[in-house]
Parts: C-alpha cells; structure tokens; sequence
C-alpha cells in the first residue's frame, strides 16, 4: 500500500470514493466508478436487462449481483390452490421476468420460495452482503439504508442499471460532502424515525441536493444498527446522494452474526480494514449541520412531502406559498391546528425504514394488551422472512393479530402501493414509511409519516396521539 | 439515441415546488418491463379525471399546449424515486428540456441518458419566463444558453460530458465497456487475495 504522509485529513466519503475510482474524473468526463455490490429488483431491471441482451452482453459480475422481489409481491399468503394473487398480469410478469433474466445469467435470487427474501434494504444488510467500505448499489433510491454500515450506497436508474450490470462501473461525478452531528440524548418516546423526519424538517426536502451525508455525534453513536438504516434511508429524502455512519463496535457485532459477512480469520482482516473507515481528524465538510437531541420530538409530518415534517404537538405552519396551500388541501388541514388528536382510518407499520424486528418489538409492545380502534384498519408487513420469523419466534404475531391488526407477508406493500394494498381515496393513514407524496398510498390516500411508537399508539387511539404518553407496561414473563 | 444540438419550442409551464416522481409516473404504472408508451400516464392524477376524462384544467390538456417540447417547472422538479419511468414518460409526451431553479439529482442523471435536457436557472429567471409561455425559446447546447425573442440569453451549466452525449448521442455503455482495461486493472489490483 502506499504511503499517506502528506495527504490531507479526508472525510469517510473521500475515502470511500478514491478506493473506488477506476478513471479519475476530468473536465471532460466524469470518473468511472468501481461498484462493489449491484441489488437488483423485479421493477427497475427488466428494461436494463432488456439492453444487454440487444447489444449482445452478459454481467460482467454475476457474483457481485444479488436480486429480490419486493414491490409487485402480494403480502397476503399464497390460496388453497398455492397461487398467490397478484394484483395484476403485469405485476406478476415483472416477477417471472427478474426469475428468468437471474437464471439465464446466473445472479443469486431470493425468490418467493427463499427463506431470505424481503425488501432488498432488509435482506442485504440481514445477510451481510452490505458491508463497510463497499459501494452499492441499486435501482431503487432507498439504497442510501446501506449507508448505515460505513458504504457508499446510492440508488441509480434503469439505463445505469446496465451500465453496472454489463461492466460493475457507474459514471459519476463526485458528490460534495455535508456532516449532521446529533448530540445528546434522546427522550423516551423518541426515536431515530424521528430523528430523521427532524433533520429533513430542518435542512429541508432539498437541503441535501449534490451532497453526501456523514451523520455524526454522540446520538447517533448511541443508535444501534437497525436504527442507523431508519436515519440513512432517508437521506434522500432530504435530496441527498447517498448517507452514512462511519462503522464502530454496534458495525462489527452486527456483522458477526450476519450469514454472509466474512467469517474467522477473513473477518478479523476485514475488521481491521473496517476500522480505517472515519473521517480524519480536521477533515473538512463543504457544508456542516448540527442538530440537539433535546430539541427532537415525536414528529410527523403534515403536508405531501418529507420536509413538512413537525412535532405532534405542534401547530402545523402556516401557509406562505402556493405549493404549502396545496399541500394543505390535499391533506384537508388547516394551519394553526395541531396534528395530534386528527382521527386516522388506515396504519401501515412497514417498509425499508421500519420494517426491521426492532420496529415489529415497539409495535408489539404498544398494542399488548390493547385493541387497535375499531376505526382503523391496521397493516403490519414485517421488511423480511428474516424478520417475520423471529417477529413470530417471540409470539409478536400473535399480540398484532389480537389486538385486531393485520400480519403479513413481507414486502413493500402498502409503502408504494403497487401490490393491491391500498389506502382508500381520502382516507387518512400513519405510515412508518418514508414518502407523504399525493397518492403515494394509492390515489387520493392522504399519508402522515411518523415511527413505529406512533403510528402503533394512533392506531390504539384513533387518532394521531402523542407517543411520549403511552402509559408503561411492566415487563411480563411469558 | 441520435444527438441533437439545439431545441425550439414554446413551454408548458407547471408552477407547483417538489413535484415529485410519484405525480410525474405513479407507482400503478410501474408494473411494465417495457420502456414506451409511458407517456399517457405522465402526470396521471392530475391530467386524468376519476372517471377517465381529461382534466380540462391540468397545463398539458390544454389545446394551445399540445405539441410543446419545453416544461417550465417550480423549485425542485423530480425529487423522490430513482424510477427512469419518470424521464421516461416525459420523453414519451415530446417534452425534450425541463427548466427548474432546482432538479433532483436522480431524476437529473436519468434524463440526460433519454435526451431529456435539465435546464437549472436562478429561481428569478425561471419566474421571468414563465410570464411568456408562449415565447419559442431557442435552446442552444452546444453554448449551453437557452434565448428568448426578446434577445434574452441565459447561460446554464450543463456537464461537458453531458453536452457531448447529448449532441454525438454518445452511448454511455459503450464508452464504459471501452474502459474495460482500466476495469481488469482495478480488479486484479483490488480483489486480489
Ligand atoms: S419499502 Fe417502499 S421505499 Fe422501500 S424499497 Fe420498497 S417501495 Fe421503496
């Protein structure tokens, strides 16, 4: 390796981009771009593998591509007859298609059979295919959640899709970098969901546009993984290239356990290597942010996109442009009038921001012993099999199916509504997914974003309900 | 893709901030392993009634607006997914530059590879044009200024590789597969074990 003397302190971004440049950018032409690791779905690669084809190509790497079906994939189980009900033939085709292309071509599939299938930001982390240093990728914009481990993640398009696919390299410019340190602690009641929905209301829904995010400080040290994916899959929501969390003890613990992160010997080297992976000491960021933990509540947001996000308990803004008046509109609310207390007919706990076991416990905890209201009609879609099996292993099912609430089969459901699950039109949800847009839940549906915690204690309530009150539970032994 | 050095045309104007992905090409519509014909369901919701009739309100039903190949938009045009559906389905509609003061960076890179030009001006100018919507604008790439007919000319940035892809329809994939030496470098370098 070469020496390092008078190289200037590099931010973890800067270091995760030169260990990847195959051609340094120029004026002329951006760099080409190394990808460690290419996730692939049934509803983004279809036409790229289509490209390939024409031209002649196969993968330069089939081994570096892993694929999962996700979007189109009913969540409810498969009939007597052991069909599943797609929602349509197109749907069910994109599905066969990706099983076809990944058998012609040889890339790992975990299909509808797999015991490891899930959302692609679930299962890769799960497995240990996303681990620190790496570059990943994926046609999917949430590809930001393997940011959590210390990779440059970011999602791509249809057309990059094949460029990846037929040389493991992406064209890229490189990004500017931008830190968010979160200091101190978090109240009870409060958690990373919120966190990130805070951060997005501050910098706003383009305040991360051309940037890449180091998140930092002793908040997010604090967090354990499952709650780093929650914060960093957001980031582009925020309009961000990509984030991320330089890896430390929480990294390598979790990695240990994962089936298919280095093992042994292989594993003591990685770690090694792992542990270089932080941003030096004076490392400069083009754009630095900082955030008090004590100034974080429970929030949701109010509006029809991620940046209208505030506190339960307060007012929701007024008005002071046309987009905001119609954001209002659409979601029927007036300024002035706070958003807890708005009765909800539809929550949804899911999806690759809180769709991890952690987020299946909070829930299950919320709703022991309690009833979903009889207003509500709740979906509980757990990221994974992974996930859906240990959730049942600790009888969590259970708890959600007494309380009146539904247990599905993993996907992202209702999240991006493209399977048949629902929000009707003009109904009000609490989702723990990641986008309020109009329609975004099907047409007319009208989404508040909010955590686990909340989104479980509106559905007690029947109304979006401030979760610092949820009265505490001594713990059973069962 | 063939290359093409400059664009005229009156605009459509959208005024809305954030229009995001999901109003450009909703999910629904994404169950295609197709690239065409996305272009009936661009800006679905809002160009179509429930009951399938053509909203009579919505910019781009409007009869003097057909056939117009620029898209004046409100700050942070295309923000949300990563779904090339969304260039996709403009590209179907005829549009071929979206002007904003503000363009997701996803959207932005997927609309250069389907000849779809994303034009960022000051938040004041794109005001300024959208006052004449019915100006031919004169896009020219090659200077990468966009002029009125009043003699106005605004510069905007646009990558050097870009405006050459775009004026020599230069094939991405091709000019990476042409890298392939370099590629087999940097792997025997790296993945050596
Ligand atoms: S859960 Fe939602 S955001 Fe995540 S990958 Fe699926 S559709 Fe995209």
């Amino acid at each position: 390796m070469s020496s390092v003397e008078s190289q200037p302190p590099r931010t973890l971004f800067d270091k995760l981009w030169d260990n990847h440049v195959v051609v340094p950018e120029s004026d002329s032409a951006p760099a080409v771009l190394y990808v460690d690791l290419h996730l692939i779905h049934e509803v983004t690669s279809p036409q790229a593998f289509t490209e390939l084809k024409a031209r002649g190509l196969k993968p330069r790497r089939p081994d570096r591509t892993k694929a999962t079906m996700d979007h189109s994939t009913p969540t409810l189980p498969a009939g007597a007859d052991g069909k599943l009900a797609y929602s349509s033939a197109a749907a069910e085709n994109q599905v066969d298609t990706l099983a076809r292309n990944c058998a012609e071509y040889g890339i790992e599939l975990f299909d509808m059979q797999s015991e490891s299938r899930g959302i692609v930001h679930v299962i890769a982390p799960e497995l240990g295919f996303t681990q620190p240093g790496m570059t990943i990728v994926c046609g999917d914009s949430h590809t930001s959640t393997h940011g959590a481990f210390g990779a440059l993640a970011f999602g791509i398009g249809t057309s990059e899709v094949g460029h990846v696919l037929a040389s493991q390299c992406l064209l890229q410019r490189k990004a500017r970098t931008m830190a968010i340190t979160v200091e101190g602690e978090l109240a009870a009641g409060v958690g990373a969901k919120d966190v990130i929905l805070h951060i997005i209301g501050v910098i706003g829904v383009n305040g991360g546009t051309g940037h890449v995010i180091e998140y930092r400080g002793s908040t997010i040290r604090a967090m354990d993984m499952e709650q780093r994916m929650t914060l960093c899959n957001m980031s582009i929501e925020a309009g961000a290239r990509a984030g991320m969390v330089a890896p430390d003890e929480v990294t390598y613990q979790w990695l240990a356990r994962a089936p298919r992160a280095p093992k042994g010997e292989a594993f003591t080297a990685a770690r090694a290597q792992w542990a270089q992976l932080r941003s030096d000491e004076g490392a400069r960021f083009d754009v630095e942010v900082a955030i008090d933990a004590a100034d974080i509540r429970p929030t949701l947001t109010w509006g029809t996109h991620p940046g209208t996000a505030i506190a339960v308990d307060a007012p929701i803004p007024a008005a002071n442009d046309a987009a905001a008046q119609k954001g209002l509109e659409y979601m029927q609310f007036k300024s002035g009038h706070a958003l807890e207390g708005t009765p909800v007919d539809v929550v949804f706990v899911g999806s690759c921001t809180n769709g991890r076991l952690s987020d299946m416990r909070e829930v299950a905890q919320v709703l022991d012993q309690r009833r979903v209201h009889p207003r509500v009609r709740m979906l509980v879609v757990p990221g994974s099999e992974q996930v859906k099996r240990q959730a049942e292993a600790e009888g969590i099912d259970a708890i959600i199916r007494a309380a009146g609430a539904e247990w599905r089969e993993p996907g992202c459901s209702m999240c991006i509504a493209m399977n048949g699950d629902l929000v009707a039109p003009g109904q009000l949800a609490v989702s723990t997914s990641n986008r309020n847009f109009e329609g975004r839940q099907g047409p007319g549906s009208r989404t508040l974003l909010a955590s686990p915690l909340s989104a479980a204690w509106a559905a007690v309530n029947g109304r979006v309900s401030d979760p610092r009150r949820i009265p505490m539970q001594t713990q059973e032994v069962a | 893709m063939a290359g093409f050095d400059c664009i005229r045309s009156a605009s459509v104007v959208l005024r809305e901030t954030n229009i995001d992905t999901d109003q450009i090409i909703p999910a629904r519509f994404l169950s295609t392993t197709e690239r065409k014909g996305l272009g009936q369901h661009a800006f679905n919701d809002w160009r179509w009634q429930a009951d399938g009739t053509p909203n009579p309100g919505f910019a781009f039903n409007q009869p003097h607006n057909q056939g117009r190949g620029i898209l004046l938009a409100g700050r942070n045009f295309g923000c949300g997914s990563s779904r090339e559906h969304a260039p996709w389905a403009l590209a179907d509609l005829g549009l071929k530059a979206i002007v904003s003061s503000e363009i997701a960076d996803i959207f932005r890179n997927n609309s250069l590879k389907n000849g779809l030009l994303p034009i960022v001006l000051d938040e004041a100018d794109v005001q300024a044009l959208m006052q004449r919507p019915d100006d031919e604008l004169h896009i020219d790439i090659d200077a990468c200024e966009l002029r009125t007919p009043d003699g106005r000319v605004y510069p905007f940035p646009l990558d050097a590789f870009a405006r050459t892809c775009l004026m020599q329809g230069v094939d991405e994939m091709g000019y990476l597969l042409a890298r392939t030496p370099d590629i087999d470098t940097y792997e025997a370098r790296h993945h050596a074990s």
